[in-house]
Order: structure tokens, then C-alpha cells, then sequence
């Protein structure tokens, strides 16, 4: 079984919203139709988007570290949003696990968006449909495109290489390997919807050093600080060997 | 959650409409073994029917307003196998046109006899009509509630006593509603009715406190360490990432002040229970039309307000990504 998903680096996310840009900008231009937007460059500006960029400060000042959190669908492999739909139309595929929603389908009637415990779904309010991420399911399997290309339209914007693309269920796989050994974590595991995206943490880089190890053991005169004064009457190395 | 009049409309039309066929199917119950006699029980059945099937017919023409396609309606019966919202849309239809057969059968007087026993019992068809009207009408009660009962992280709502509320909230308007109307038709069954609205009413009073009592200590299991998966007890959300708002910021959360949130809770406690409890024994004591009716009135207006309460009291662990709406 295949599982599609994202995997984003938020030591790295420096917050650009390239993915939010780009996701947006290949998406409104999709077969699926526009995502639309209201007073785009007025007051109150607002729209459709399937995928957000938020910012958490974390600390006591002046201890404090701001944290960008790209949110998107996290495709779950127990999506809440699916049995809920009296229509149909929001389905798991089965053979790669992304959740869609069929916009022919959908009746706007908003009870997916209620399920969902991440608030991933976003009611188009001009077409009425809602809608969501896809992982860019019209671009992934794409054979026109060139094969490093077919990937969602998020992962090839970072700049900082923050967003991981792969198979979440085959072991090997790059994004597997980087949730085994980085420390991947699953959003609000405490209602069992698995989320097949996952996100890895801050991570600093740091050393341990004994106090031990402070003080040289081959020091030869057991004083920190002090260096063997060289004997100026002697020829030292550098007068026997220059010539 | 963001109450939507549509939503809070169809809940309490269809309602009162399910338990004012309750009342009607409780009277004919007690006439069946002459508990009650009615003067003229086809009228006051058909009529009562007529009225039950407008709330619903009502109701279900404002559901049509939370809709964003309403010309897919019908598609929404396909997933009844998992779907609570699927079940209510295909209950809701079978309610009323059992309700209408209920009516029907009443108002032209087809009521053949299929069993016949020692002791009259009268009108038996119409009883099992009746019979399978109230499994339909306590089966769409089930799925009403259980539509924000089986979300399971909205823990507001996640609790048997939504249940037992969309139950006893809807049978007791429904219970005034026909005390008021056996009022103008059949004054013989005022005591009946005024009786069970009000035992019904307190019933409801009873469960609606303990979801209230259950609701004020809930204890949410999401926190915003949990959504954003950070280990750190001061976490202040610097940006939301949009600017104007969004849907995330419209759909989930009421909107109202503080104050005018907590006052409606007290508003719609005196309005669907005090206030009616007392005008339903003013009005038994006088059959005044007046007074009955003004007990219905505003027990639905305090009925409004209720399930207005009952979104926005709900807590969509969404709103931990959107800590500056």
C-alpha cells in the first residue's frame, strides 16, 4: 500500500511562503478551476488556499525562537473528513492514500470541514465546493512532465529544501528514512487519524564536554595558560633546517 | 463553531414537527384503550398532522440554506452507511410521508380493522401507521443529534446527552405546541398534553443542565502543543498566515462578545423551560387559547437561542491555528 506524503522540515522552514504561492498559483490554475479571492490588494483580503504559513513565537524572552508552521491537508490514514460526506464526493484513494473531494460531487454543505480536527478544508466561497489540498495529484503522475518535476508544486518551491515528497508506507523511502532518524512527529496524535504527513522538529546541534575534559592530561607543567618558554641560547628546529 | 440559522431553524422546525406526532400518536394511544375520548379525532388527527408536516416541510426548505449546491441535494442519501448526515436526509423524507400517510388515513377516515378482538379497539391501521411514524420519528432524532454527537473531537457535542436533548428538547416543544392546539380542537385533551409538555420540559431541563454542568469542565484534549507539536508551555502565535480572514476564521468560531455568549445560556434557560412550565399550568388551569399558545411561542423563541448556545458553545481544536480571531 502506497502512502503519499509530505514531510516538513521545521528546523529549516524559514518562513518565505513560497509554498504558499506557488501551491496557489498552480492550483487556481488547474483543470479543477480557479481558487478564488476576495479585495485580493483591498481592506480585508481573503480566498481560497490549500495551504497556509503560520508563525509561532516559543520561549520566555529572552529565550525565544520563532517557529513557521506550513499547514496543509495531512492526508490521513484514518481520515475523519471521508465517512463523514453524505455525498461521497471527499474519498481516500486507494492507491496512493490521498484524501480529494470531488468538486461534481460536493454539496457545500461543510460537514467535512467540521470533521476535520486540523481545519485543512477551506469552503470555496464562490464556487461553493470545498476544497483542499491534493498533492498535486494532476501533477505528480504527469508523464509530460520531466521525472524530477512530478512533484507537488510546494516541495519544488523551498527554497530551503524544507518539504520532503515520498512514500510514507515503503521503509526505505527518503521521507521514512528522515521520520525514523530525524524525529518525525504526527499533529494532534490524540484522535487516531494517523496523519501520513509529518513534520520534524527544531534541532540544535550540540557537544557534550566533561569537565575533565577541560584540563589537558598531557599538560606537562599541570598550569592552564602557561606555555614552555622556548630557550633562546639553543639553536632551535627552524635554525638547523633553513639554510 | 459558527451558528448558522439555517442549521439552528431546521433543528428546532423538525423538532417541534416530530414531537407534535408524537403528542398526536400519544393521544390516539390513550383513545385506542379509552383513556380519552375525542369528539371529533379524525379532524384533530388530520389537522394536527397537517401542521407537524409544515414544520417539517419548513425545516427541511431551510436546511436547503447551508447548502452550497442545493440542486445536489439528492445526492446526499449515498452514503447512509457512514454518514449520520446521509441518515437524517434519508429519515427526514420517510418521517414525513408517514406523517402524511398519518394524516391522510385520518382526515378521509380509512381506518379498516385488522384484528379483531374481544374488546373494541378502534382505527388500528392507523395505529400501526402510527407505530412505524414514531420509530422513523425517534430514528430522525437519533440521527439529528448524533450528526454533532459522533464528531468526536468537538467533545462539547461528543456525549450521549446531545442525544437525549435533541430528544426532549424537540418532544417537549412539540408536547406545547399540541397542548395549545388541543386548545382550539379538542379542549378534552388540554390536561393530557400540558401534563406530559411539562413533565417532558422538565425532563429536558434535567439532561440540558447536565450537558451544561459537563460542557463547563470539560477538559480538551488538544492543546496547542499537541497541534503544532512543540514542547514548550509559552507558545504565541505571531502570524495566522493570511491576512484578512479566511474560512478556518469565519466557520469555527460564534463571533459574539463574551457577555452577550453567557447571557443567551440564562435567556434560553428561563425561555424554554420556566417561562413555559409556568404559562403551560397557567394556561391548563384557565384552557386559556391565548396563554397555551404564548407558552409555545416563546418556549421555540428560547429553543432558537439553545441551539444558537449549542454551536457556539462547541470548540473546534482548529481554532488552536487561529489564536488572534
Amino acid at each position: 500500500m502506497t502512502q503519499l506524503a509530505l514531510v516538513i522540515d521545521l528546523n529549516v522552514c524559514v518562513g518565505c511562503h513560497a509554498c504558499v504561492t506557488s501551491c496557489k498559483q498552480w492550483n487556481t490554475s488547474g483543470p479543477a478551476g480557479s481558487m478564488s479571492d476576495d479585495n485580493p490588494y483591498g481592506k480585508d483580503p481573503t480566498g481560497t488556499f490549500f495551504n497556509r504559513v503560520q508563525s509561532f513565537e516559543i520561549g520566555d524572552y529572552p529565550n525565544t525562537e520563532l517557529v513557521h508552521f506550513p499547514k496543509s491537508c495531512l492526508h490521513c490514514e484514518e481520515p475523519p473528513c471521508v465517512p463523514v460526506c453524505p455525498t461521497g464526493a471527499s474519498y481516500k484513494r486507494e492507491e496512493d492514500g490521498i484524501v480529494l473531494v470531488d468538486y461534481d460531487k460536493c454539496i457545500g454543505c461543510k460537514y467535512c470541514s467540521w470533521a476535520c480536527p486540523y481545519g485543512a478544508r477551506e469552503l470555496d466561497e464562490h464556487q461553493k465546493v470545498m476544497k483542499k489540498c491534493t498533492l498535486c495529484v494532476d501533477r505528480i503522475y504527469d508523464e509530460s512532465l520531466p521525472e524530477p518535476e512530478r512533484k507537488p508544486a510546494c516541495v519544488l518551491a523551498c527554497p530551503t529544501n524544507a518539504r520532503l515528497f515520498g512514500d510514507v508506507h515503503e521503509s526505505e523511502s527518503e521521507v521514512s528514512v528522515t521520520i525514523r532518524e530525524s524525529g518525525g512527529y504526527q499533529l494532534m496524535p490524540e484522535w487516531g487519524t494517523k496523519p501520513a504527513n509529518h513534520y520534524l522538529p527544531r534541532r540544535k546541534t550540540k557537544i557534550k564536554i566533561h569537565e575533565d575534559e577541560l584540563i589537558r592530561a598531557d599538560n606537562p607543567l599541570k598550569k592552564e595558560g602557561l606555555k614552555p618558554k622556548t630557550v633562546v641560547d639553543e639553536a632551535t628546529l627552524d635554525d638547523v633546517t633553513s639554510w | 463553531m459558527h451558528p448558522a440559522f439555517s442549521v439552528i431553524f431546521l433543528t428546532t422546525l423538525i423538532g417541534t414537527g416530530q414531537g407534535l406526532f408524537l403528542a398526536l400518536f400519544t393521544a390516539q394511544s390513550y383513545a385506542a384503550v379509552d383513556f380519552v375520548t375525542i369528539q371529533n379525532p379524525g379532524q384533530f388527527y388530520a389537522y394536527g398532522s397537517v401542521i407537524a408536516l409544515l414544520l417539517l416541510i419548513v425545516g427541511l426548505f431551510s436546511s436547503f440554506f447551508h447548502l452550497g449546491h442545493p440542486e445536489r441535494a439528492w445526492r446526499s442519501i449515498a452514503r447512509w452507511r457512514t454518514s449520520w448526515l446521509s441518515r437524517e436526509v434519508i429519515a427526514l423524507p420517510a418521517f414525513m410521508f408517514f406523517v402524511f400517510i398519518y394524516g391522510v388515513m385520518h382526515f378521509f377516515g380509512w381506518d379498516p380493522t385488522i384484528i379483531t378482538t374481544e374488546q373494541p379497539l378502534q382505527g388500528q391501521m392507523s395505529l400501526y401507521v402510527g407505530i412505524i411514524g414514531t420509530v422513523l420519528c425517534f430514528a430522525l432524532f437519533v440521527c439529528t443529534a448524533m450528526i454533532y454527537a459522533c464528531l468526536k473531537f468537538l467533545q462539547e457535542w461528543h456525549s450521549p446527552l446531545t442525544v437525549v436533548n435533541y430528544i426532549l428538547l424537540g418532544t417537549a416543544s412539540g408536547f406545547t405546541l399540541a397542548t395549545a392546539y388541543s386548545a382550539v380542537m379538542a379542549p378534552e385533551l388540554v390536561t393530557l398534553f400540558g401534563t406530559w409538555a411539562t413533565i417532558i420540559t422538565l425532563t429536558a431541563l434535567v439532561s440540558r443542565s447536565a450537558s451544561l454542568i459537563r460542557n463547563a469542565r470539560i477538559k480538551h484534549k488538544s492543546t496547542l502543543q499537541t497541534a503544532i507539536g512543540v514542547r514548550h508551555s509559552n507558545i504565541e502565535q505571531k502570524a495566522m498566515g493570511l491576512m484578512g480572514g479566511s474560512f478556518n476564521t469565519r466557520e469555527f468560531f460564534h463571533g459574539a462578545k463574551m457577555g452577550i455568549f453567557r447571557s443567551i445560556k440564562w435567556i434560553f434557560l428561563v425561555l424554554v423551560f420556566l417561562v413555559p412550565v409556568v404559562l403551560l399550568a397557567t394556561g391548563m388551569r384557565n384552557s386559556s387559547i391565548d396563554v397555551l399558545f404564548t407558552a409555545f411561542a416563546i418556549q421555540y423563541i428560547g429553543l432558537l437561542a439553545e441551539r444558537w448556545f449549542f454551536f457556539a458553545q462547541a470548540n473546534h481544536p482548529q481554532n488552536l491555528y487561529y489564536q488572534t480571531v
